[in-house]
């Protein structure tokens, strides 16, 4: 069973939430508190939402520097797989483990709502259950949802494919607009070079079974129940 | 020597500033119909102790780049003065 560190900051209110998803998928996961300088032998780890240190400062700013940051960064490096959720998202861009910021919404509300989604990356740890081109409907909650990049930045995700999930056009006749906060290119998720990092701002945590709506959701984690790693690059002795 | 230091981090130029629109429009709303261009950043003012005020700007410039400001999406400036 693989074992996923959900990371709980002050501020974190999705850590249940994600944690209940995770091991309803199948997974051994645990809490891990943003003082832990250690994963406890961590197969993927997993930034919850949240508003972790009251988004002093800039949301995620603050939370970047935590101790258990120290041990998230040396784990992507290496390789192993990171899923940023909302709040978890903007702490991995100001984490430079993601590219870009995530700013207030181009409306200024906080917006808490369905979106419809386009699954444009169904090759990482997270969304390999997923048919490439899905298009499934989770919840946004977040006041800083707006993303942002230079130019080249955005030209480089574009053209390397670094799109997991963009907002699109509900279904005809539906009353939801796309794009809720104003992202450059609609974009809600992305990741880094090798996939193995990936940041959105929708909640698969808090649609992943039939009750709460839809089980779109559901698939993030079953992604993760399903993957492997490769032997040469996690749990490797630290240098 | 003791410094006091006066950030000022403003949103970049180009990039869409909601808050600013909005106290744009309130201010329009209210009659001051000659504001314009309005921008909302954020002031920090700390105090640095360092052996001489370049040294304190050079240490508050660090602070900046690493955490009082985005370097993707804000600019800065630093007032020093002598305490």
């Amino acid at each position: 069973m693989l074992r996923v560190a959900v990371v709980r900051f002050p501020g974190s209110n999705c850590d249940f939430d994600t944690l209940r998803a995770a091991q309803h998928a199948g997974l051994d996961a645990y809490f891990v508190w943003h003082r832990d300088t250690s994963l406890e032998g961590a197969d993927a780890v997993i930034l919850p939402g949240g508003f972790s240190y009251g988004d002093y400062l800039r949301s995620g700013a603050i939370a970047r520097f935590s101790p258990v940051m120290q041990a998230v960064q040396r784990h992507a490096e290496a390789g192993g797989p990171v899923l940023g959720i909302c709040n978890g998202f903007q702490i991995l861009c100001e984490a430079h483990l993601l590219p870009g910021a995530l700013m207030r919404n181009a409306g200024l509300s906080f917006v808490s709502r369905p979106v419809d989604l386009v699954v444009e990356r169904a090759d990482t740890a997270f969304t390999a259950a997923y048919a490439p081109g899905a298009r499934i409907r989770l919840p946004v909650s977040h006041g800083d949802g707006r993303f942002v990049a230079t130019p080249d930045t955005l030209r480089m995700l574009e053209a390397e494919g670094r799109v997991v999930l963009r907002y699109v056009a509900a279904t005809e006749g539906s009353p939801l607009q796309p794009n809720p906060n104003g992202s450059a290119n609609h974009i809600a998720g992305i990741c880094n070079a090798s996939g193995t990092v990936v940041g959105i701002m929708p909640h698969p945590d808090r649609m992943w079974e039939d009750v709460l709506g839809t089980s779109d959701g559901l698939g993030f984690f079953t992604s993760l129940a399903a993957w492997r790693p490769r032997a040469s690059t996690l749990n490797a002795p630290s240098p | 020597m003791s410094f006091r230091v006066h950030v000022r981090v403003m949103p970049r130029e180009g990039l869409l500033d909601p808050q600013g629109q909005a106290v744009e429009h309130a201010l329009s709303a209210l009659g001051f119909d000659e504001a314009a261009g309005v921008r909302v950043g954020r002031a920090i003012e700390l105090e640095v102790a360092a052996p001489s005020r370049k040294e304190a700007e050079d240490r508050v410039r660090r602070m900046c780049d690493k955490l009082l400001a985005n370097p993707v999406t804000e600019d800065y400036r630093l007032e020093v003065e002598e305490v």
